[in-house]
Parts: C-alpha cells; sequence; structure tokens
C-alpha cells in the first residue's frame, strides 16, 4: 500500500526470462507488472501485503524454501521460478485446505462466475472433497440494508479487516475467536449500523470469495449474466469511476474499478449503494406543462419543446437579450454545458448564463 | 476559484489526489474530508499510515482531528486571520523560502506588510486559536517536505472566500510548497462535474476555456465557429439573475438540473424570485423544490443514461457511458440542440463525442482531448494538443499568470456578514454529511440510505445543550431572520460552544431558510457557512 518512490533500475531473471524493474517492489508486484500469473487470494493491491494465504509462493535460487512472493522485496539479480511441480502441489493443498471447510455451492452462490476461489480451484483441478473436515455452518449475517456476510464462504484471507481497518482508519471489524472458530467479525458481534459502520462496502469489494456480498442486488444476475459499463460517480467531485452491472436494461449494481488512477476500485456508501435513484418510480418521465390552474399535465416532447422555442423567443424579442437566461448545472456533462452556453450566446444573445459552481 | 486564479494563474487543484498520500504533511483547511469526499479520504488515510503530519483547521471537531497533529479551532469567519498568522510566523521564524520567493514570486513586501499585524496574540483574539498551536502548525507546515493542502467549502463558502483561498496561497507560496509532485494546493470540489461545469464556460463573463467574453480576438473566434455575432458585456451571475428577477427585470429563465429553492441561501427571497419568472423552464431527474415554480419541466436523464464527460477536481476529463435508455427518451444535450433549433438557429450533433471535438477546437486547455483517446483512459488538462499527455502537476515550471510568477496578495480580516448577538446567539455552520448528496433527491431515493440515514439532525455542543436545557433527539425551532425550521437536536462535541451545525439534504428540514444572503462580492458565492441563529425548546 505505502507509497514507493521510482526505485533504481535492477535485473531479475523470471522462469528463464530477463526482466528489468525497479527496486523497492515486491517479486509480486514485479510479476504482474510483466503479464505474469501468480495466484493469490489474501492479496490486493490496495492494501499492505498480509502473506497468508500462501498461494503466491515462488521459488527463488539459493532459497531452501518458497517465499511468499507478497511480502518479498525483489532483489538485483534474482532468479525466481513462479510454476513447478513443486508450487503446484504446494498451491493445490493450500485449495484443498480451504475448501474442506468451505460450502462448495457454487451453483447457488451468487458470486459465480466472480469468485477468485471458485477460479484458482479450476485452474488447479481441486476437487472440493479432497479433506473432509468439519464445517462451520454458521447462520449468515445480513441485519443491515447494505452488507450480507455468510461466515461459511469465509476463507480467512483477512483482506476484509485489512482494508477496514488500514485504509479507511475504521476497524469495524476484526478477527475474533481462534483457530478453528476465527472469523471475522464486529465488536461483540453487534449489527452493523451507522454506530460501528461506515457502509462504504469496501470489505465487499475486497472479499475474494462470496462471503460479503452487497445486499441490495442480491439474486439481480451474476457476474456472467450482466453487461458491464465504465462510467464516472455522478455524486461528489472526486470522479471515482466504476462499474454499471446491468441486466434487461436496468442496473442492478456497481462494482469497482480496480485500475482506475482516481479510485483504484475504492467508493463511498453513495457510490456503491446510491444507485437506486436510476430506476425510481418518482422519476419524471414525459414533459409537463402547468396549466392556468397551477397544475401539471403531462405533454408530448414535441408540444413542450415547441412552446420553449416560442416562449423565449417572444421574451427576447419583447424585453431584450439582456430579460432571458440559464443556469447550466455541475450534476451535467461537459458536453450539456458547453451546449447551455452555446445556446445563450448565441442564440438568445446574452451572455446571462451561469452554473451551480458558485452556489 | 477566481482566489486561486489570482494568485496562482489556473483555477483548480494543482496536483492528483494520488499525490495525497505521498505528502509528509497536510493541512487540511475547511474540508471535512472523511464525510464530503470519502474516497480522497482515503489517500489522506494513506498518507497517516505512512507517518505524515496533519493539521486540521476547521470549527468543527472533525473525524481528522483525530489523527491531527495541530487542531486549529478557529472560529467561524477568521480564516484569513488564521492563514495571516500562519504566514506571521513563518516569516517572523525565518521558515520561509527565500529562494522560491525570489524566483518565482511578487508582491513578497506587500504581503509582509500587511501579515506584520498578525501576531500569533492578536491572531487569537480573532480566531481563538492559542499562539502554541499556531506556531506549531506553522512550524510542522514550513518544514515540510512534501507539503499539500486540502481546502474545501469551509474556504470559498465565506463573503471573504476569494481573498481566503488567496490567503491560502500566500501560505503555500512563502513556503515554496507548490509545483512539485504530492506538494501544492487540493481545491476539493463539491460536485460531480463542478470543474467541468466551470471550464465549460457557461459563465456570464467567460467562454469555454477560461476564455474572456470581453476579449475581440476570442471573441471573433467563437464567432467564427457558431455563425453568429455575440454579445460583448458580460452576464449576470445566477444569483445576480434572481435578484433582478424578483425586482421585475428578468423574465425568462432556463434551469438545467439545479435546485436552488433547496440549495440556495435564503430560500424565501429564491422563491419570491422564482415566482416573479414569467417562463421558467426546469429540467431534472426528479420533482424539487423548484420545479413547482416551473412553467415546463422537463424528465433529464440520469448519468446511467447518457453518454458524455465529467470532469474531476483534479482536472481530469473521464467518459460516462450510457448503460440504459433514458427515461424520457432524450438526454439533455439532444434537448438543448432541439430548443436551439426550434429558435431557428441549427444545433445538431449526432454524438457527444462531436460537442467534444469543438470544445476542442475552440478552448485550448481541452485541446487535445477526444472520445477516442478517452476510450483508453481519463486526461487531466492542461492537454492542448493530440499528442500532449495531460498534466498532472501544475506550476512545475511556472505560474499560468502574465510573466510566469506567482502573486502574493495582501489581505486583511474581515468577519462573516451576520455575527451573532444577544438575540441570534448561535453561529450555524452547514454543509455535508457522508450518506447525503446536495438536495438528497437521489440519496433520499435509495432505500438503505434512507433507512440508516433517514433524518437530519442539528449538531449541538454538550455546553450549549445543557446551558439550553435540551436533550439528545428532542426538537427544537431554530431561527435566524429569514425564518424558521424545526429540527431534531443530537448532542455532541463535534461543534464547538455557541456553533451548531446542519446539512441541507432533506426535504422536510430546509437548512437554508436560515442561511444568509450576504455573498463574496467577487464571485457571488454565498455565506453558506456562517449565519446567526437562535434555538428555542419546542
Amino acid at each position: 500500500m505505502a507509497t514507493k518512490q521510482a526505485g533504481k533500475l535492477i535485473k531479475v531473471v523470471i522462469n528463464q526470462k530477463p526482466v528489468d524493474c525497479e527496486e523497492g517492489k515486491t517479486i509480486l508486484e514485479v510479476c504482474r507488472e510483466a503479464g505474469i500469473f501468480i495466484p493469490t487470494l489474501c492479496y490486493d493491491p490496495r492494501l499492505e501485503a498480509y502473506g497468508g494465504c500462501r498461494l503466491c509462493l515462488v521459488e527463488v535460487k539459493g532459497v531452501n524454501r518458497p517465499l511468499s512472493s507478497c511480502t518479498t522485496p525483489i532483489q538485483d539479480g534474482m532468479e525466481i521460478t513462479t510454476e513447478s511441480e513443486n508450487l503446484t502441489g504446494l498451491r493445490k493443498t493450500m485449495l484443498s485446505l480451504i475448501l474442506s471447510n468451505h460450502p462448495n455451492d457454487c451453483l447457488r452462490c451468487e458470486k459465480t462466475g466472480d469468485c477468485s476461489l471458485q477460479e484458482l480451484a479450476f485452474m488447479y483441478d481441486v476437487a472440493p472433497d479432497g479433506y473432509k473436515g468439519e464445517r462451520w455452518n454458521l447462520p449468515v449475517k445480513d441485519n443491515n440494508p447494505f452488507i450480507s456476510f455468510d461466515p461459511n464462504k469465509c476463507i480467512l484471507c483477512g483482506r476484509c479487516v485489512n482494508i477496514c481497518k488500514n485504509l479507511m482508519l475504521k476497524g469495524a471489524i476484526d478477527m475474533t475467536g481462534r483457530g478453528f472458530n476465527a472469523r471475522p467479525d464486529t465488536a461483540f458481534g453487534k449489527p452493523l449500523s451507522p454506530e460501528n459502520c461506515l457502509f462504504c462496502g469496501q470489505c465487499v469489494s475486497t472479499c475474494p470469495t462470496g462471503a460479503l456480498m452487497e445486499k441490495p442486488s442480491a439474486r439481480t444476475g451474476r457476474n456472467l449474466s450482466v453487461k458491464k459499463v465504465k462510467t464516472t460517480c455522478s455524486y461528489c467531485g472526486t470522479g471515482c469511476s466504476f462499474f454499471l452491472n446491468v441486466k434487461q436494461g436496468k442496473v442492478t449494481k456497481v462494482t469497482s474499478d480496480y485500475d482506475s488512477p482516481v479510485n483504484r476500485g475504492n467508493l463511498c456508501i453513495k457510490g456503491r449503494f446510491g444507485y437506486e435513484f436510476i430506476h425510481h418510480p418518482d422519476r419524471i418521465k414525459t414533459p409537463l406543462i402547468k396549466e392556468a390552474n397551477g397544475e401539471f399535465r403531462e405533454a408530448s416532447w414535441d408540444e413542450a419543446l415547441d412552446l420553449i422555442a416560442k416562449r423565449f423567443g417572444e421574451l427576447k424579442e419583447k424585453y431584450g437579450p439582456g430579460a432571458v437566461g440559464a443556469f447550466s448545472s455541475s450534476r451535467c456533462t461537459n458536453e450539456e454545458n458547453f451546449l447551455v452556453s452555446k445556446w445563450v450566446r448565441a442564440v438568445l444573445g446574452s451572455n446571462n448564463v451561469d452554473n451551480c459552481a458558485r452556489v | 476559484m477566481a482566489g486561486l486564479a489570482t494568485s496562482l494563474g489556473a483555477g483548480a487543484a494543482s496536483n492528483s489526489f494520488d499525490q495525497i498520500s505521498e505528502a509528509d504533511t497536510l493541512l487540511i483547511f475547511g474540508s471535512n474530508t472523511t464525510e464530503g469526499h470519502p474516497v480522497i479520504s482515503i489517500h489522506v488515510n494513506k498518507a497517516i499510515r505512512n507517518g505524515a503530519r496533519i493539521i486540521v483547521g476547521d470549527p468543527r471537531k472533525i473525524e481528522l482531528v483525530k489523527w491531527a497533529d495541530v487542531w486549529l479551532n478557529l472560529k467561524p469567519g477568521s480564516n484569513i486571520a488564521l492563514l495571516n498568522g500562519l504566514v506571521h510566523v513563518i516569516l517572523k521564524e525565518g521558515l520561509y523560502n527565500k529562494e522560491f520567493i525570489e524566483k518565482r514570486t511578487e508582491g513578497f513586501e506587500e504581503l509582509k506588510a500587511a501579515v506584520e499585524e498578525y501576531t500569533p496574540a492578536h491572531v487569537q483574539k480573532l480566531t481563538g486559536v492559542t499562539p502554541d498551536k499556531l506556531l506549531k502548525a506553522a512550524k510542522i507546515y514550513a518544514e515540510a517536505k512534501n507539503a499539500m493542502i486540502l481546502y474545501g467549502l469551509g474556504v470559498t463558502e465565506h463573503q471573504s472566500g476569494t481573498e481566503t483561498a488567496m490567503a491560502v496561497a500566500n501560505l503555500a507560496l512563502v513556503c515554496g510548497h507548490i509545483g512539485r509532485r504530492a506538494t501544492g494546493i487540493m481545491a476539493l470540489r463539491g460536485q460531480n462535474n463542478v470543474q467541468g461545469a466551470s471550464d465549460m464556460g457557461p459563465a456570464p463573463a467567460a467562454f469555454t476555456g477560461y476564455q474572456p467574453v470581453t476579449d475581440p480576438v476570442v471573441r471573433e473566434k467563437f464567432e467564427k465557429a457558431w455563425g453568429v455575432e455575440l454579445p460583448s458585456k458580460p452576464g449576470l451571475k445566477s444569483v445576480e439573475m434572481l435578484d433582478e428577477a424578483q425586482k421585475g427585470n428578468f423574465k425568462g429563465l432556463f434551469i438545467l438540473g439545479e435546485d436552488p429553492a433547496h440549495t440556495d441561501p435564503d430560500i424565501s427571497h429564491i422563491r419570491k424570485a422564482l415566482s416573479s419568472i414569467e417562463f421558467l423552464v426546469v429540467q431534472d431527474i426528479f420533482h424539487t423544490e423548484t420545479t413547482r415554480f416551473a412553467h415546463v419541466v422537463l424528465p433529464g436523464a440520469s448519468f446511467a443514461e447518457k453518454d458524455g464527460t465529467f470532469t474531476n477536481g483534479e482536472r481530469r476529463v473521464q467518459r460516462i457511458r450510457k448503460a440504459v435508455e433514458p427515461v424520457s427518451g432524450k438526454a439533455e444535450w439532444e434537448v438543448i440542440c432541439e430548443i436551439a433549433s426550434r429558435m431557428g438557429y441549427k444545433m445538431k450533433y449526432n454524438h457527444p463525442s462531436e460537442v467534444m471535438d469543438e470544445i476542442a477546437s475552440l478552448a485550448p486547455i481541452y485541446g487535445g482531448i477526444n472520445y477516442v483517446r478517452l476510450e483508453n483512459g481519463s486526461l487531466q488538462w492542461p492537454c492542448p494538443t493530440k499528442d500532449h499527455p495531460g498534466t498532472a502537476t501544475l506550476y512545475k515550471d511556472m505560474f499560468s499568470r502574465p510573466g510566469g510568477r506567482a502573486r502574493f496578495m495582501a489581505l486583511e480580516q474581515k468577519g462573516s456578514a451576520e455575527v451573532p448577538d444577544a438575540e441570534y446567539p448561535f453561529v450555524l455552520i452547514t454543509g455535508r454529511r457522508r450518506e447525503h448528496y446536495n438536495n438528497g433527491s437521489m440519496t433520499r431515493r435509495s432505500r438503505g440510505i434512507m433507512e440508516m440515514f433517514p433524518e437530519e439532525l442539528l449538531e449541538l455542543s454538550p455546553a450549549d445543550a445543557l446551558k439550553l436545557g435540551i436533550k439528545n433527539g428532542e426538537m427544537v425551532k431554530v431561527a435566524s431572520r429569514r425564518g424558521e425550521i424545526k429540527v431534531k437536536v443530537r448532542v455532541l462535541d463535534r461543534s464547538q460552544e455557541g456553533n451548531v451545525f446542519l446539512a441541507f439534504h432533506h426535504q422536510d428540514v430546509l437548512t437554508n431558510i436560515l442561511t444568509s444572503p450576504h455573498r463574496d462580492p467577487i464571485t457571488g458565492t454565498p455565506e453558506y457557512k456562517s449565519c446567526a441563529v437562535k434555538i428555542e425548546k419546542l
């Protein structure tokens, strides 16, 4: 997570190929930048590496044990191997152990198609029943409107705890219990509420499995059945990028854009959960014209636009261009703001055009 | 923004948000970043985790105070005194950057003379901030290697807002804390496209790209592009249009996506002004306090229903993309074109990308921006040519003022226009909450947000609550010289004694009935951050 100044250029060898890289980065970062895949479950580039899942193990020449690539700094001259029979064996064992206490009900799981565990189990061909272990069988916690937590699907990667504590500086959740009974939870197991939680959903955004899920979008469509449209948030001036998930002409969910230079997948409560207004029944759906009695009636676009053109023309004629104008909007696009100013200056003939930046 | 433009050249943030995490010192002034800009505050959090020193200047004990080395707990309306005081101390202690001042600035002697009287003792009288805090903050800021100032509407929403922004610039300039990576001034913009709306020049005195309407060369360029003669006289600011409307001089107004009857100050005045307009058109996605005054209401398209671009608070132009069809069948850009065309001026674009091409051809700061490039990522202006990569950090070599030097401004403390007295003994500060947004028309229609954060609460300090005999959760009447509202009280130690706080997101608690009509004479920005009120038990 810590920001690094551009380090000295060094040379390493990865899978027998020479790679130029910067000092100060980890082996994992260098490999990812070079397009070399290394499996991870507990790693999120937004967070300080934890080194817990042991899937990112690599072999380094001269070191007699595998090293976790997410926590090992790269060094000049290192010779690194990211795939070998030994590493594959270790990874299969790790995945097998995780799956031994996992519901493995991908058929019904909301996360299917977007689940790191599912993907890695497929990639390394790990069967769900390698070890027949004890299971938690705990109830799902979802007594809040935003976030549901199915502890049975938790793999204890620690990312949710890490992001809440170290990135949000909130600490709404932490690891509780020990050994087999360890799991992330709130203090005293209390429900998430404004007292202990920001409802930013950052924990959901980092969860590699279906343990933490957005509640408002539950059962509206899984990853593979939705279209994802990259766009920019319409709330504050930060300009976070995210994906609108769309199914059958409806926005069903907002998901993180981890590559955005602005927010790197981070979002707040409004960006992540404040999208329901889009399809709200209160939306104004047709032009409305006020009758003499003060009531609005529905009108066609043609009627409304003709009336607007006529009335502005008349007022300009009667009172002069100085008596007409427009407020443009900081909520609208650049293009729309440009066009409003063009309309007022070129058509109404005045400079009475302003935006809401000042108010 | 006019303040920074005068001092430095551009009315915009000097750096990128991600550089905040690299700074070793942050001065957060008049910005409740955690609530107003939650994702920017993640960069602040990273800086905190990296060991950065934090100075908070705010009358409220905002969440960031928890992480601050110094909290400059100034009285509302004393911003300039405090900033002048910091500069005073930096000059007296010899902590200023002589080389930077000599090479890159002008007006230093005037500044020196102007801050002379702002001794720590005098500043304490004006601001309430004790000398030890002032000295500590000045030292931390001046001695930093990479210091950034984050400021918000707590700077600009005062009658001396523009001058306060200049005072912020003075502070950065005396230390040379601008013009490098992770070193500069971040003016945090409130709304998604405030920066873009300013850039695009729906502004009474400037065309797109901050080009003055009074400049004949500029005007000729636009006249040639648009094929009509253009007016040379600057127009009215929004607040002035409403003033003139109330006087009966302003007759026809088109309001695109704005709700002045909820979010402008002194709503009673706004209501009168809006009802005086002969023909009012309002385009919005929901009915608002403002649509009720309209003669024609047009349905707007939400950001999910159209293509276009927004420019964020770090000058970054980013695409928005149509994900679903507009509820009403049309997006605003199409509607504006149709109105213009029906008035006999042909305005026809097949796609917003063609509008952006026209913007690029007319505004040099957007000159190299087009949708093909934006498809592969965002671009930060200035981006003058198609092969220009955009600009993350401003003022690396020179300031964008004539002569290339930044200008120190000699400034005097002016208090708020309305100060507490025997009848109205409290200062009302207004602002935002994390969970809601502006008039709330969007956030109040998200079920979860309304379930968890259903109502507005007046923040009252425990000392004042005790004095008034008011308990947590009690309803009170809050009244100013302009009107009154009823609201439930939340007693907590965030507001200092004598100050109360309200947000303005809820239609049943129209905070702006109370707020003051006083404005910054330069920008017309209202003094939302400070007015006098009284509180009565119900």
